[in-house]
């Protein structure tokens, strides 16, 4: 039984936190610890800062650009990014699409896809859910039928993350009918800026735009952008969903908030007193840094079983369960130590540009937000709810 | 990072895994809670012969082990069997006698020739650790000790060792010195009894006990000391015996989930039931990671280590309540009887949180080492 990092994954932890300290640009790290939004523009410019140290695609193999970091040195890689504030690498192309091109596309595919997810020429997005198809994701029904050498594509998707940004979608679409609703379902990159498609924002309560409904009517996208076989998208979105969700414990970024938690608590007082010296509120400040410290030792353990050549199965489910409460937790507490400055709404605020009056401690603006935008935290990537169930398939067996 | 125990230690827990199923009965507990002295002495031989006692000490101090994760080991195995055996009292009188270099008397408690109780524990102070007004006072060369001792687990047949105060007031952390008292020495009264969780107790009263200079373990009003490091080692034992018992309580469940039928199928087909153990499941592994971090911290000796034990027994306290509250439920009826043993596994795991300090005690003790930091 051994906790600590070798030497060598120590040196190069210190190589990692050299490297963010360095190359974050402040007005970035800035922005995310204060919660506030990065624009496109800035969301590029971290990718080619990342891409030119050769940090970019880290999982992908290293003759595709990857690092070949194993999986300790990618799990200390992500606490240190959390722990610098640093912006996070968007996910959609290089850690959902690349993936699935690497294990199931063309050559052809990949050599054009790939370079171009890595140089910022595309920028990607997900169709998977629909109205109708959330955590049961194969009633999807949005159709594309064959016509020569197109598909002809109708139907709407929704909760496409960043979807005012993208220029492409790789998307999950019905090419066939069949007892299985699971057959049937087709793989296809689809071009954002073809005839026929709307992009619709999704103002969440929190009031930021995020998400997106995307229409499709008669959207014809070349059969070459098919990947793999017809009919057998489901089996690729499910090896994409497993990469979706390893990583879910967000140590880092609870770490990080809790940080943020203690500096917005510092500056508060109950009853004359400062709120770190309330015993309700200590209490449950212990108890969230006690939580944590468990968790980082269960995220670690699942960590060195998969370094040995585990697959994480029920243990994936259980960090993200508890992760993502965690997370949910302090920025609750984050807002309850705001008292009454929770209460302004100022959108603006989290925007580029702001130069108003905050109400309350800097950075106070973006709590409320952040906490009623978190509460997603537990719905998407398979919700807690159905991470639970397969925790029970698996230790049942029913 | 290797979270896997060293082979010696999973030797070391496969032959106490083994002998434990042999010879220890968990329904056995609560009837040897109605005799003297509350677990079977040959049994206690036997783990003595096995080497399981001396796996709680260094090879400095006539052991093979002494190490956090020894400690983990050979109490999570206890817990797995709801074993009745005088281990944590020997644990925390042996680790003060190891540090105060007593060796011979050290020796007698790792051969199983002597067991030793440990009487800290006084009515009037909860779980303040520093409250002790049982007081001694120097007579010629020797000692004369009075006051009482509550809820001193397995002190019947045993040596005591007693915590008095040599100065001070009633909870002046410092002034505390530790005495050996030998089984059966005049002015010693036991009023002994069984515990809901089976084992027994005794309510300790000394009257004007005398004792010779040799008595005093370690040196005169540094006790504080010596308690807290047999504290820290007992509480990790006292994490690693409870998560022993979530384990089997687990086991138990799911496959109680499995097989019982109701409305023509297995009750763990409703999902009311099977949300609530995959919750139990993972709080498991939350407080196996609490164990797993203590055990390291009470190795590593660091200006953490005590925030870190607290951490673990809040994590303890509150969890094992929680699986045990659980498992009565989702056992339905016959969770409510006696002759069930999860039952027994239940009740352990839930009064564990009131030994060595409860949640509560060990969150306000967290909160308060951090704030001292």
């Amino acid at each position: 039984m051994d906790l600590e990092f070798t030497p060598a994954e120590e040196a190069f932890r210190n190589d990692v936190r050299e490297f963010f300290s360095a190359e974050v640009p402040a007005r970035f790290s800035e922005k995310i610890r204060l919660g506030q939004h990065l624009s496109k523009a800035e969301q590029e410019e971290w990718h080619a800062i990342l891409d030119r140290k050769g940090w970019l695609v880290p999982n992908w193999p290293v003759e595709w650009g990857g690092t070949g970091w194993s999986v300790v040195e990618r799990y200390i890689v992500d606490l240190e990014s959390s722990l610098a504030n640093a912006p996070r690498a968007l996910p959609f192309g290089i850690n959902m699409l690349a993936p699935v091109l690497l294990k199931y596309g063309s050559e052809a595919q990949k050599a054009h896809w790939l370079p171009r997810i890595k140089d910022g020429s595309d920028w990607w997005c997900q169709g998977y859910s629909e109205p109708g198809a959330g955590s049961d994701l194969a009633a999807l029904k949005t159709r594309a039928i064959r016509e020569g050498d197109e598909y002809v594509v109708n139907g709407q998707k929704t909760w496409t993350t960043l979807g005012q940004h993208a220029t492409m979608m790789f998307a999950l679409v019905r090419t066939g009918q069949s007892e299985r609703r699971q057959e049937g379902i087709s793989f296809l990159l689809i071009d954002m800026g073809s005839p026929g498609i709307e992009v619709r924002p999704i103002i969440t309560l929190d009031g930021g735009h995020e998400v997106n409904e995307v229409f499709f009517s008669d959207v014809r996208v070349p059969v070459a952008n098919l990947v793999g076989e017809e009919n057998r998208g489901w089996t690729y979105a499910k090896y994409l969903l497993t990469h979706e969700r390893t990583g879910m414990a967000s140590v880092g970024a609870s770490t990080a908030a809790l940080r943020w938690l203690r500096t917005i608590a510092a500056s508060a007082r109950r009853g004359g007193k400062p709120l770190l010296d309330d015993p309700l509120f200590a209490a449950r400040l212990a108890r969230a840094e006690i939580e944590l410290g468990n968790l980082s030792t269960t995220a670690l353990r699942v960590v060195a079983a998969v370094a040995g050549g585990g697959a994480p199965g029920a243990e994936s489910s259980m960090l993200k369960i508890k992760g993502t409460e965690l997370r949910q937790d302090i920025s609750a507490l984050t807002r309850r130590a705001l008292g009454p400055n929770a209460l302004p709404f100022m959108p603006e605020a989290l925007e580029e540009g702001f130069n108003g009056e905050e109400v309350g401690p800097e950075g106070a603006a973006a709590v409320t937000p952040q906490y009623f935008n978190l509460r997603k935290l537990s719905i998407y990537g398979g919700s807690n709810e159905i991470q639970k169930n397969i925790i029970s398939k698996m230790i049942l067996q029913l | 990072m290797d979270f896997s125990h060293s082979d010696d230690r999973r030797m070391l827990a496969d032959t106490l895994a083994r002998f434990i199923s042999d010879r220890a009965d968990p329904m056995a507990r609560s009837k040897l809670a109605d005799t003297t002295p509350g677990y079977d002495p040959a049994v206690w031989a036997g783990f003595a012969e096995l080497g399981a006692i001396g796996a709680l000490f260094s090879p400095d101090h006539g052991g093979f082990g002494g190490g956090g994760f020894d400690i983990m080991v050979v109490f999570e195995a206890l817990g797995r069997g709801l074993v009745a055996a005088p281990f944590l009292s020997s644990l925390m009188a042996g680790r003060i006698l190891a540090a105060a270099g007593r060796g011979a008397e050290l020796e007698a408690l790792i051969t199983g020739e002597h067991t030793v109780a440990f009487a800290h524990d006084e009515s009037a102070a909860g779980y303040d650790r520093a409250t002790v007004a049982t007081r001694a006072e120097r007579k010629g060369d020797g000692w004369v000790l009075s006051g009482k001792k509550s809820v001193i687990r397995d002190a019947e047949g045993a040596d005591l060792l007693v915590t008095a105060r040599t100065s001070g007031a009633e909870d002046d952390p410092g002034g505390l010195s530790l005495f050996l008292v030998t089984s059966g020495t005049p002015g010693v009264s036991l009023d002994a009894y069984p515990c809901v969780d089976g084992g027994r107790a005794a309510e300790v009263a000394l009257y004007a006990v005398t004792l010779p200079a040799t008595a005093l373990i370690g040196a005169e009003g540094v006790g504080g000391a010596l308690i807290s490091d047999a504290m820290a080692a007992g509480t990790l034992a006292l994490c690693a015996e409870a998560l022993g018992l979530m384990e089997v309580i687990r086991e138990t469940t799911i496959e109680f989930l499995r097989t019982r039928v109701q409305f023509g199928e297995p009750i763990g087909r409703n999902q009311a039931l099977q949300h609530r153990m995959a919750t139990v499941l993972l709080e498991i592994e939350q407080a196996r990671s609490a164990v797993i971090n203590a055990a390291a911290a009470l190795d590593r000796a660091g200006p953490d280590t005590e925030r870190v034990l607290s951490a673990a027994k809040y994590t303890i306290g509150k969890t094992g309540t929680f699986v045990a509250e659980e498992a009565i439920q989702l056992h339905g009826g016959i969770g409510m009887t006696w002759e069930l043993a999860m039952t027994h596994f239940a009740k352990r795991l839930v009064l564990i949180n009131h030994q060595l300090g409860d949640e509560d005690y060990h969150l306000a003790r967290y909160i308060a080492l951090g704030q001292a930091a």
